[in-house]
């Protein structure tokens, strides 16, 4: 099954240097399969037209491409309508929009925001924008030994007074999933909203936004096998239709007069521009490989990949792991450090075997700060990666230390 | 780019031993230097003797390249005069983008040559710079108030 899918995606076999690339950080981005990259240069080599304008068939075809990715995307995630998904450039831009059009508006001084210690930045600065412009408070959930949130804070953090809970569905650090059920119905008990951040999940698990309770899901497309500057805001039709435009133009209005606008329904409310329609269809497309592979099977290839390195990490006890103790919940990301090796070092060493994996901060130093470290390594698999890569990640390993005067 | 070039005995030596990295009591100035996309975060401190620099040191964490780059500097630029340490960092500078190949003129930067083919590693470089970059900011300003 495995190499089969790795023949689906032309640069893994490709040589960069002396080496053909081990691709381990996924969890920045993923690689593309060939029915993606054919799909966007389809739509830029036949159908290429500005939607939702032109009066002639290539408009409308171009408009027919980018309407039905957002069905398919509906479909994919599970919400009840095709209004309420959003196309966005990234998960980022999502958040913002929330941030901007949903919170600003409505939080005061007094209201809460409360999110985990273990969010990315593009989950925790635009809330902490939004906190010092209405003067609320934020809060957050830290981590219990194992790494998963802490029961006792999602109990007590949520509040009469919280207005937004905003959470990773999982960490791009601990690779852990989060129980969104759980905490979207303490949210909704005291009458707030659940933000949930599907960056690290929707490519990796089946998510259905009516099953999590999310008032709010957002991902991008570019870790789920699309092209970069796509991504989905999801929200509840009631809330979408509530809130204001986020940025003003071109597509999103109704009638334009001198000193008054009325804008369009959902969902061009929020599509203010000429949009991303070659990512839609290249999102449209990895829907497809996606749903052909099945999640059963990639939930299974990642099992038995993160299973597979853990154990081999273990073995060598130079190795630091993070938030590889519990029992469940634990999808293909394992972050680590080599014992008296700057992360960046490893980066560079691994590099030279052909090994690509993540070093540094991952755009959650408040985590960083949280773990009492600097800095980390961070490996993450896909359901391209094979047995043979983590063979490679190991055995690279083994080298960095000497390579390094140890 | 070998890596036994980049990470010489040189370079690990200083990193693994920095006899610099300690705190300088009655620093003169300092300044804190950041790649905030990597997380090297340094600490540069300096102390003058009138026209010459007495000591310099360095805190802070980062990788083995920055961690060496602030080390090797520091040796450097101790009994330097401010222009002839300021001389020094942009001919490292130069050297790092280079700007300037020419050996014989950089044979002066000592064992901050060591770092010479870092030029190869487009996403190193900034480690490398890291202190250098730290200390011309200390330097111009101490030849501004001066």
């Amino acid at each position: 099954m495995n190499n089969n899918i790795l023949h689906d995606f032309p640069l893994l076999g490709k040589k960069f240097g002396d080496h053909t690339v081990t691709y381990l950080d996924n969890g920045a981005t993923t690689q593309k399969p060939d029915s993606v990259i054919k799909a966007v240069c389809g739509y830029y080599g036949g159908c290429n037209a500005n939607p939702h304008r032109g009066a002639y068939a290539l408009s409308v075809k171009a408009t027919d491409i980018y309407e039905s990715a957002r069905q398919k995307t509906q479909k994919f995630i599970n919400a009840q309508s095709s209004d309420e998904i959003i196309f966005t450039k990234n998960a980022t831009e999502a958040l913002n929009l929330i941030a901007y059009s949903y919170a600003l508006p409505r939080l005061q001084k007094g209201d809460e925001i409360v999110i985990s210690i273990a969010e990315h930045h593009s989950n925790l600065v635009p809330w902490q924008f939004v906190a010092k412009s209405t003067g609320a408070t934020l809060k957050y959930i830290y981590l219990a030994p194992d790494g998963h949130f802490d029961r006792h804070d999602i109990e007590t953090k949520i509040t009469a007074n919280t207005k937004i809970v905003a959470v990773t569905h999982i960490s791009n650090v601990l690779g852990l999933i989060n129980p969104i059920d759980t905490i979207a119905a303490k949210a909704h008990e005291v009458g707030a909203v659940i933000v949930v951040d599907g960056s690290q999940s929707v490519a990796h698990i089946a998510v259905d936004v009516q099953k999590l309770a999310a008032d709010f899901f957002v991902f991008s497309g570019h870790k789920m096998l699309s092209p970069m500057g796509i991504g989905v805001l999801y929200g509840k039709k009631a809330l979408l239709d509530a809130m204001p435009p986020f940025l003003m133009g071109g597509d999103m209005i109704e009638y334009v007069e001198e000193q008054e606008t009325t804008f369009a329904d959902l969902p061009q409310k929020f599509e203010a521009g000429t949009q991303n329609v070659g990512g839609a269809a290249g999102l449209s497309a990895a829907i497809d490989y996606l749903e052909a592979v099945g999640f059963h099977t990639i939930e299974q290839i990642e099992q038995e990949l993160i299973t597979y390195a853990l154990h081999n990490l273990r073995e060598l006890p130079f190795i630091t792991l993070y938030g590889c103790d519990a029992a469940e919940g634990k999808t293909g990301i394992v972050t680590f450090n080599v014992q008296d090796v700057h992360p960046h070092d490893v980066a560079t060493v691994l590099d030279s075997f052909g090994v690509a994996i993540r070093a540094g901060h991952h755009c959650a130093q408040p985590l960083m700060k949280y773990l009492g470290v600097n800095a980390t390594c961070r490996a993450s698999f896909y359901l391209y990666n094979t047995k043979e890569d983590i063979d490679r990640l190991i055995d690279a390993l083994k080298k960095v230390r000497s390579i390094m005067g140890y | 780019m070998e890596l036994a070039e980049l990470y010489s005995d040189i370079i690990n030596e200083h990193s693994r031993n920095p006899g610099n990295r300690r705190q300088l009591i009655n620093a003169d100035a300092q300044k804190r230097g950041h790649n905030p996309s990597c997380g090297d975060d340094i600490t540069l401190s300096v102390s003058f003797d009138g026209d010459v620099i007495a000591d310099a040191a360095f805190t802070g964490v980062g990788c083995a390249i920055s961690q060496a780059s602030a080390d090797i500097l520091s040796d450097l630029i101790i009994g330097k005069t401010v222009s002839e340490a300021k001389t020094l960092t942009e001919k490292f500078l130069a050297m790092i983008k280079r700007e300037n190949t020419d050996d014989a003129d950089l044979a002066d930067l000592d064992e901050a040559l060591a770092l010479k083919n870092i030029a190869n590693m487009p996403a190193r470089v900034k480690c490398a710079v890291l202190a250098w970059r730290t200390l011309n900011d200390i330097l111009t300003e101490r030849q501004s108030i001066s």
